[in-house]
């Protein structure tokens, strides 16, 4: 239980993804089966525990201490599960010789009934050290939130067999917890699990970008292209009477499409984008889009304003046939053959973009159609369906970011090579009437700038702090003064979570414009006119 | 006669009339007893400073030869009479040099503990409980949350993230006084034979301690001009917090921020301080060392003093205990 509590501990304070990864595949290499796949199913939400809720937790520390001295704790700390993990009385007699290991706790708390519940979990807090008790209480409080996806999780273990992730992400759904049998493959020590569960994902076939100068040494005649659409990659795996979604990494997003799964009713497995709206009638946006993401289920009222359908732009099976070994051009066909026996509210194709040469296509990419396209997609006739990012085949071909002029408000410290470097950045534009207008922030950057620019920033902000809270700073922001930085972002969400009412997608900073005068960034307006 | 008669707050410090002497005085004062070296306690300007040699030698360094009108030094467990007053320093487990200051008069006893420890330091003698009336206790880290582990244990997680992370130099951050010298003495008792760069801020209190004795193994100086960026690889980087986000730490390949300090026992403090590996390792005593003393001492009164009082005040009434904080001025309450 230590070991993991421990890794719980590093993860939740190493920002960078490489550092999480050599906690990740360390902790899988030096900890024995089956505590260190019962930890991978803790970190991948495959782990399932009664839940015990916050109120029973303070009630049974309330049991145990001076209720005064509990809530002077809990106002210092903050957090429930912490507190009670440090609080937690402990006589010397209650840490047995032998502290209890990761399956024992799990083997006890999912046999205890829910009555006994509490008791079971007060049992083994007595016999935990603080770090155990802390990661037994976010056991059974649901949740880690430690900043590791199922995805980063998934490429430790590919590190730790030297294996490609989409080998691990294709096994992924026929396996279950402990995983000794993934273990152990992934050690040598044992043939390759076999895969005996149906409808399971099937890695998917990935784009890179355009680069400067790749255009001149393809021949338009050997790609088809077709809009890039704003939605999310979704894998329709219909498969011995199961039905499954998957996300580009192999997440099962089944649950919180309800509505599509229903209209699986065939036997095949397709590639394309799931988008919200009627496909006949009026594609939705991706903020619309987002009332369906990152819910494990979802209530009739949603679905109904928010219908889910499927944009199909590949068929990797058809009945028992598999179809990847063929040229796109006759997937192609087979696609669009298969799509119209389909549910039209639920499916549809997406559409070829007729062109001749690249200059046509640059026009139609920078003037799409539809606000729902982000680009052209350029496929090789010819390419069979491969794993992973072949360069080659695929291209994205994006239309230009959006920019905003805004100015630096807030710095914020980095990690690591930049723990020394003001450079998270928190900028925002001008609101308000003339006259009192003031600075409402829109969002945050990390990256987009290169090294000396980073110096540049980093004392800019040294010389013109006003303020510190810990490690942020906030900077001289006003209309005589102000560092404008010009931002990229891809597209502009609606959010009742910030203050300005809008939330951008994966902003960064593209230029410094320390020739402009602050008063002369963006208003707020502009980018509010950029919403749907 | 009674306790608060012979010890009482003033604005300048804990002052004893019958002696006419002050306890870690924040202002100079005509004579001060002082407890230990950290610079909220021992502070120059004095007329007349008692304390241990150590203390004075610490002050020395700090300040400058001048740092006082003259100085005593105390023997650690001999009395001194100071206007038919008498007081002992004892030691106090805190930093080199720490001493608590029992202070007796007509059949009155109190023990002012200035700062102090109980988990085992190779670098400073052990806290030694004193009986008394009144116990005067520091409350630093006076809240049930604070539990400090065993500071091997801390040490340990330290050399395995660097064995871990080879490739990246670990920045300790660690009190100037008594901390970094502490870490240090920790990772060569666990085996850490390589040498240890430290921050100029850090030299002469570190060779202070090699001269008393205390073995602290190769510290070289974590500057450019003694090797370039790559030297530091895998390195362990001591030095003052303050100096992990300035500009200092540039030099170093991707380092892995570190800080030895009690606050570390709560997550959100590291978080917002930007460490990746807390340590938690604390010249404090934590909440089960002050409650353990306090019944150790015997002292029917306990006077609470910098920190969170109220905690222990609450603690010593549930244990029927009489106590009350004691509002004493100008200590920083954060430092560990």
């Amino acid at each position: 239980m230590n070991r993991f509590a421990e890794l719980l501990d590093r993860l939740v304070l190493t920002p960078s993804r490489n550092g999480k990864l050599t906690l990740l595949t360390d902790y899988f290499r030096s900890v024995e089966d089956p505590d260190r796949g019962l930890a991978l199913a803790a970190i991948t939400g495959d782990l399932t525990i009664a839940a015990v809720k916050p109120a029973m937790l303070r009630m049974l520390v309330m049991e145990r201490m001076d209720p005064v001295l509990f809530g002077y704790s809990y106002d210092y700390v903050g957090d429930l599960a912490e507190t009670v993990s440090l609080v937690w009385p402990q006589s010397p007699g209650d840490i047995a010789n032998h502290e209890p290991t990761l399956a024992e706790v799990v083997a006890k708390l999912q046999a205890a009934s829910r009555s006994d519940g509490p008791k079971v979990l007060a049992r083994l807090l007595d016999s935990a050290s603080i770090s155990a008790r802390f990661a037994i209480i976010k056991l059974v409080t649901g949740g880690l939130r430690i900043g590791v996806s199922a995805r980063l999780a998934k490429q430790a273990l590919a590190d730790l067999g030297k294996v490609d992730v989409a080998e691990i992400e294709e096994l992924w759904h026929g396996l279950t917890p402990p995983y000794t049998e993934l273990f152990a493959w992934l050690e040598g020590k044992a043939e390759k699990p076999k895969k005996t569960a149906v409808a399971l994902f099937r890695p998917v076939m990935l784009s890179n970008p355009i680069g400067d100068g790749d255009l001149e040494k393809l021949d338009p005649a050997d790609y088809a292209a077709e809009w890039k659409w704003d939605g999310i990659r979704v894998q329709a795996v219909s498969e011995g009477g199961i039905r499954r979604l998957y996300s580009r990494t192999g997440d099962d997003v089944s649950g919180a499409f309800p509505d599509l799964a229903e209209a699986m009713d065939f036997s095949a497995i397709l590639d394309g984008e799931l988008l919200v709206g009627d496909p006949l009638q009026a594609t939705g946006t991706f903020s619309d889009l987002q009332q369906r993401l990152n819910r494990k289920s979802v209530t009739p009222k949603i679905q109904q304003q928010y219908p889910a359908f499927m944009r199909c732009y590949d068929v990797l099976q058809i009945g028992d046939e598999d179809l990847r070994a063929r040229s796109f051009r006759e997937r192609r066909g087979r696609l669009e053959a298969f799509v119209q026996t389909l549910d039209p509210s639920r499916f549809d194709l997406s559409p070829l973009v007729e062109f001749t040469d690249w200059q046509a296509l640059e026009e139609l990419r920078r003037k799409p159609l539809h606000p729902v396209i982000e680009g052209v997609m350029l496929k090789r006739w010819d390419s069979p369906y491969v794993t992973g990012r072949p360069k080659g085949p695929w291209f994205k071909w994006k239309r230009d970011p959006h920019t905003v002029d805004a100015v630096l408000m807030y710095a914020q410290r980095g990690h690591g090579k930049r723990s020394s470097f003001y450079s998270d950045y928190t900028f925002g534009v001008w609101s308000g009437p003339e006259g009192s207008e003031e600075l409402v922030p829109v969002g945050k950057a990390y990256f987009g700038f290169t090294d000396e620019e980073l110096r540049q920033i980093d004392k800019y902000v040294r010389d013109n702090t006003i303020e510190r809270f810990g490690p942020v700073r906030s900077v001289r922001a006003d209309r005589r003064q102000g560092l404008v930085l010009e931002v990229a972002f891809e597209g502009l969400n609606r959010s009742t979570r910030h203050k300005s009412g809008v939330a951008m997608r994966f902003p960064r900073i593209s230029r410094l414009r320390w020739d402009k005068p602050a008063a002369e960034a963006d208003r707020i307006e502009t980018l509010q006119a950029l919403l749907d | 006669m009674r306790a608060s008669d012979l010890l009482h707050p003033r604005p300048e410090g804990l002052y004893c009339p019958a002696g006419d002497f002050f306890i870690d005085p924040v202002r100079p004062v005509n004579r001060a007893l002082i407890t230990h070296g950290h610079s909220d306690h021992a502070r120059s300007g004095h007329r007349s400073v008692l304390a241990t040699q150590q203390t004075l030698d610490i002050m020395g360094l700090r300040y400058g030869e001048g740092f006082a009108g003259t100085t005593q030094a105390a023997a650690l467990g001999e009395t001194i009479a100071l206007n038919g007053v008498a007081v002992t320093f004892h030691p106090a487990g805190h930093v080199l040099g720490s001493a608590q200051i029992e202070v007796v008069h007509q059949g009155s006893c109190i023990v002012a503990s200035g700062d102090y420890k109980r988990q085992r330091d190779a670098t400073c003698e052990p806290f030694e409980p004193v009986k008394c009336d009144v116990f005067i206790t520091e409350a630093t880290f006076g809240l049930p949350v604070f539990r400090h582990p065993p500071d091997t244990e801390e040490i340990a997680r330290l050399l395995k993230s660097t064995a871990q992370f080879p490739e990246r130099a670990h920045l300790v951050g660690a009190y100037a006084l008594g901390k970094a010298q502490r870490v240090m003495r920790l990772l060569r008792d666990a085996g850490y034979n390589r040498p240890i760069y430290i921050h100029g801020a850090l030299a002469k209190l570190s060779d202070y301690y090699q001269s008393q004795g205390i073995d602290l193994g190769t510290l070289e100086p974590a500057t450019v001009e003694s090797g370039g960026r790559d030297d530091f690889t895998g390195a362990i980087v001591v030095g003052p917090p303050s100096a992990f986000a300035d500009r200092w730490a540039r030099r170093f390949p991707d380092p892995i921020s570190c800080f030895a300090s009690g606050w570390m026992r709560i997550r959100q403090r590291a978080k917002q301080g930007g460490v990746e590996l807390p340590l938690i390792i604390s010249d404090h005593a934590d909440w089960d060392e002050l409650t353990a003393t306090i019944r150790e001492t015997g002292a029917g009164e306990i006077w609470v003093t910098h920190g969170r009082e109220e905690a222990l005040v609450r603690w010593c009434e549930l244990e029927g205990i009489a106590a009350r904080p004691l509002h004493l001025v100008g200590y920083e309450d954060e430092g560990d």
